[in-house]
């Protein structure tokens, strides 16, 4: 590997010093001067006909600035989905109909919260109530109630992939088997609420909106299209955010209102979301049916997979349809499949809606999948990590038509996984047992259903006077550190320190575009236009160096140490602060920029790269109370040539953390729409003391379209946790579950029908 | 009907007129501007809202105004030492302690009470304290880790202290 001066070094957040001081400012923490608070009535039916909505009291109250219902909006619909302009469903307020309970009715702006919080209380809505539909298999049937008029049999989306001959490939496998889950919902759970202050400039007609997003470039176009205003005379701009997960990247309605009311009013309005409609109103990890049949040989090759899902898709499109897509996607990675098929439907339901979360698709697949292989595995006589090293894929794999690995660490990492657990658990006690899971997952997808025009990512570099640089670009630092990481591949292109750079980012006026923090994607995606554009302007400093040194031309110079020099003669050089002065003034005095973008081209439907590994999990499970602890936990993962070592492991184990949870406590439950546990007394995380510590070991590769060699290191890991935990409870003990989230009551049955299925085969004789 | 509040924040001291129902968070962000403590959730459950009280790490969201009047109040603004960090914060970044940052004021305000308490506390003992702080971004590890590395800074300024003394 080659050694860099900045990448691959632990470094520290670069907001660190803001984050640990109070002084970072998200939305939430903002106020403008003369701003209003803006509140939003809320349908308390699943699905029901608008009859009529009655202001006039709400109006009456003193400090009342203004109310709208759903004819005051401009009207614009808007979606993720912009390619397939029907997907794009949601809108301001409902005008017709509400479809789940939550789905805003009326908007109110008032001098305080609590102003506008009364005068919800006052606005009287009547309601015909309609028959509603909460399940998938219920909402195809044919007389189901429709959740929008224009989609028979609530059918929202399909995606079907396939490759190979899969009918052929089970004809020759000596072993089938099939299993049916049943996937819970899981919410995303950002501390900082959906929240949004818009003001709206009358003399201009322009419109500034700072929202806690993850795009604020999807915040903008979306805007656009609710409001019916042009993308340039809209402004997004990205403060600090209280953490994404999947769950900002669609657009709102709290930005989308706090707008209309900014322009009604024409004084700046800010809606914050209380923790009840966090829960109840935005976006989360879809509920889904899966049904799986896979087909191998007696050695354990897989031969032929089918993969059926039908997931609760609720009211609208959200990312639902890209998450449905890669479900049976990653379902496949990271394993040798010949012969594959894939059938999704996404319905719509009377529910809050499903999306991207942290994951984007993997997280119920990878549950499935790798469980069922699990009890493949032992039916076949074949240990679980064998079974995954002999299907595993390798370097220059292609499942036809849908994606290629280039950079590929997986077989390695599972041969350091065999050695590593043998040294780490070399015995097991009683009810204790390892569960496997490999997984792969995209670094940013190469999809585009915003319908962009421009580049996946850019970034501009000035370079000013006395050396310091500013670093351009509208993408998202959400937490996860790509602030660091962006300011560390400038630095290291241009041969300079972190401190040089000043990151001016997430502001849709400041820089050209970039999509935003979803599908890991700003390590590799802004991470190579960042580089793009500092090796322009590093070229400008080395031809006026070359100029100055007089060297033979076939002498190549790098830039390191802040200074420019000759790669083999390091002695000979110049100083880089010197050579930014000579370079200005050789420029008429104009700073040097450069402006850098990228785009993937030829790399399959996916990603341009994947980020790989294989996770294991010591767990005890106590046969009398179904208590299941994960008592330690071991990642070998290939994420390439990690850019910094400090915040991908604050991303393995973050995601660890929210992966384990799916796996043992986080679930959704309703009643006829309602969401039972909206908050967190009820709806259960994962505390501190319920982490075990985690040992993290990287098999780096080189990953050519990643820059420098990078690839993700962000979501990859989330997928396996929850499978782990099932597969070491079922190694433990034998118990067999066919839904996520491991509640003591499922476990303890669980081993009963493993103890009865044991007793029934030992008195056959089998 | 507005009550006087006499309180001492980060060392300043307020007199201010509030209702009997705001509750503590409410002064600190609202009145007082302090934004750096968050409030993430409506039911007392997470902790991002944690300030020091009297000594005492204590929810501002579960804290009425008045209950809080005559006492000192210490937010996260006030840790640092002018421009210098607190050993906590020095060691919350150089653990990659935080990630959006959003709870981390309540979790260095807890763990400032911790250390106060337990100056050497174990792997358990920090995980003891600070089960009530919801994170959703480290998984709690490097939280853990930067705590116990704060605890080892702030030993060996104490004794550098202590040894400048006996000088």
């Amino acid at each position: 590997m080659k050694e860099y001066s900045i990448i691959g070094k632990p470094t520290p957040n670069v907001d660190g010093p803001a984050k640990v001081t109070g002084e970072a400012a998200y939305t939430i923490d903002m106020t403008l001067p003369n701003m209003l608070y803006g509140k939003l009535l809320r349908s308390p039916y699943p699905h029901a006909n608008i009859l009529s909505i009655d202001t006039s009291k709400a109006e009456e109250l003193p400090g009342v600035k203004a109310i709208i219902t759903g004819k005051d909006t401009p009207g614009g619909k808007w979606g993720l989905w912009r390619r397939f302009r029907e997907l794009s469903d949601q809108q301001a307020l409902a005008t017709d109909k509400v479809r789940f309970i939550g789905d805003p009715v009326a908007a109110v702006a008032a001098t305080t919260e609590e102003i506008a919080e009364k005068a919800l209380d006052l606005i009287e809505v009547e309601y015909e109530p309609l028959p509603a539909v909460f399940d998938p298999i219920e909402a195809i049937k044919d007389d189901a109630p429709m959740v929008h008029e224009d989609f028979p049999s609530n059918i929202n989306a399909t995606r079907h992939i396939e490759w190979g001959d899969v009918d052929k490939g089970f004809a020759e496998a000596d072993y089938v088997r099939e299993d049916r889950f049943v996937l819970e919902a899981a919410h995303p759970c950002a501390m900082e609420v959906h929240n949004s202050l818009a003001s709206y400039d009358k003399g201009t007609g322009r419109l500034t909106v700072w929202t806690s997003t993850g795009s604020p470039y999807f915040v903008q176009q979306n805007l656009a299209e609710a409001l019916k205003l042009r993308e340039g005379d809209i402004r997004v701009i990205k403060p600090h955010v209280g953490g994404h997960y999947g769950g900002k990247n669609s657009t709102m309605p709290d930005a989308v209102n706090a707008a209309i009311l900014s322009m009604k009013t024409g004084r700046p309005v800010k809606i914050v979301y209380n923790r009840d409609e966090e829960f109840t109103t935005t976006e989360h990890r879809t509920a889904q049916n899966m049904a799986l049949k896979i087909g191998l040989k007696k050695d354990g090759t897989i031969v032929a997979f089918e993969v059926k899902t039908m997931t609760n898709g609720g009211a609208y499109t959200g990312l639902g349809a890209t998450t449905l897509y890669l479900t049976g996607t990653f379902i496949t990675m990271p394993y040798k499949i010949p012969n594959y098929r894939y059938d999704g439907v996404r319905t719509y339901t009377n529910i809050v809606w499903g999306t991207s979360i942290r994951g984007f698709g993997a997280v119920p697949a990878k549950y499935c999948s790798e469980t069922q292989l699990d009890r493949a595995a032992k039916d076949l006589g074949i240990d679980p990590l064998e079974i995954r090293r002999k299907n595993a894929v390798i370097p220059g794999y292609e499942a036809p038509g849908q994606y290629k690995f280039e950079s590929c660490g997986i077989q390695p990492c599972i041969e350091k996984m065999a050695v590593r657990v043998k040294e780490k658990w070399p015995k097991l006690e009683k009810d204790e047992g390892i569960g496997y899971c490999a997984f792969a997952y995209m670094s940013g997808g190469i999809f585009n259903w915003i319908d962009t025009p421009y580049a996946y990512s850019s970034a501009h570099v000035k370079v000013n006077w006395d050396g310091t640089v500013d670093l351009y670009s509208q993408a998202a630092d959400v937490g996860q550190g790509h602030n660091t990481v962006a300011a560390m591949i400038c630095a290291e292109e241009l041969g300079i320190g972190i401190e040089d750079i000043r990151l001016h980012m997430g502001d849709t006026a400041h820089a050209y575009t970039d999509l935003g923090a979803w599908g890991s994607r700003e390590t590799l995606m802004n991470g190579n236009a960042i580089k793009d554009a500092a090796a322009q302007v590093k070229q400008k400093l080395i031809d006026i160096a070359r100029l100055k040194l007089g060297e033979n031309i076939a002498y190549d110079l790098v830039a390191k140490n802040k200074r420019i020099f000759l790669e083999l003669r390091p002695e000979r050089g110049l100083s880089y602060y010197d050579l930014v002065k000579d370079a200005i003034r050789a420029n008429d005095g104009v700073p040097l920029t450069g402006t850098g973008h990228y785009t993937p081209h030829n790399k399959g439907m996916i990603s341009p790269a994947y980020g790989m590994g294989i996770m294991a999990m010591k767990a005890k499970v106590d046969r009398e109370t179904g208590h299941v602890t994960v008592q330690d936990v071991l990642v070998v993962h290939d994420s390439g040539q990690i850019i910094n070592p400090l915040g991908a492991r604050g991303q393995v184990e973050g995601s660890i953390h929210m992966g384990l949870g799916y796996g043992l406590c986080e679930e959704m439950p309703m009643d006829q729409g309602m969401l039972l546990n909206p908050e967190f007394v009820d709806y259960k995380i994962l505390r501190t003391r319920d982490m075990p510590e985690i040992e993290i070991l990287d098999v780096p590769t080189y990953e050519p379209n990643g820059p420098f060699g990078a690839k993700e290191a962000a979501e990859a890991t989330i997928a396996p946790a929850a499978p782990c935990v099932a597969n070491a409870v079922y190694q433990a003990t034998g118990a067999e579950f066919y839904s996520n989230v491991l509640k003591p009551e499922k476990v303890l049955k669980a081993i009963r029908e493993a103890e009865k299925k044991q007793k029934a085969s030992k008195a056959t004789g089998k | 009907m507005k009550q006087q509040l006499k309180i001492v924040v980060n060392g300043e001291p307020y007199d201010l007129f509030v209702e009997p129902k705001t509750l503590l968070v409410q002064v600190i962000r609202e009145m007082l501007g302090l934004k750096g403590t968050h409030q993430a959730c409506d039911s007392s459950s997470c902790a991002a809202c944690t300030v020091i009280l009297d000594g005492m790490a204590v929810k501002s969201c579960s804290v009425l105004a008045l209950q809080a009047n005559g006492k000192e109040v210490l937010t996260i603004e006030g840790l640092a030492d002018g421009t210098k960090l607190h050993p906590i914060q020095q060691a919350f970044i150089d653990n990659w302690a935080f990630q959006c940052g959003f709870c981390t004021s309540g979790q260095i305000m807890a763990a400032k009470a911790l250390l106060d308490e337990n100056p050497n506390p174990t792997r358990e003992e920090i995980q003891e304290q600070m089960d009530g702080h919801i994170c959703r971004c480290t998984g709690y590890n490097m939280i853990n880790e930067a705590i116990r590395d704060a605890a080892k800074r702030l030993q060996s300024e104490k004794s550098a202290q202590s040894g400048k003394g006996a000088a």
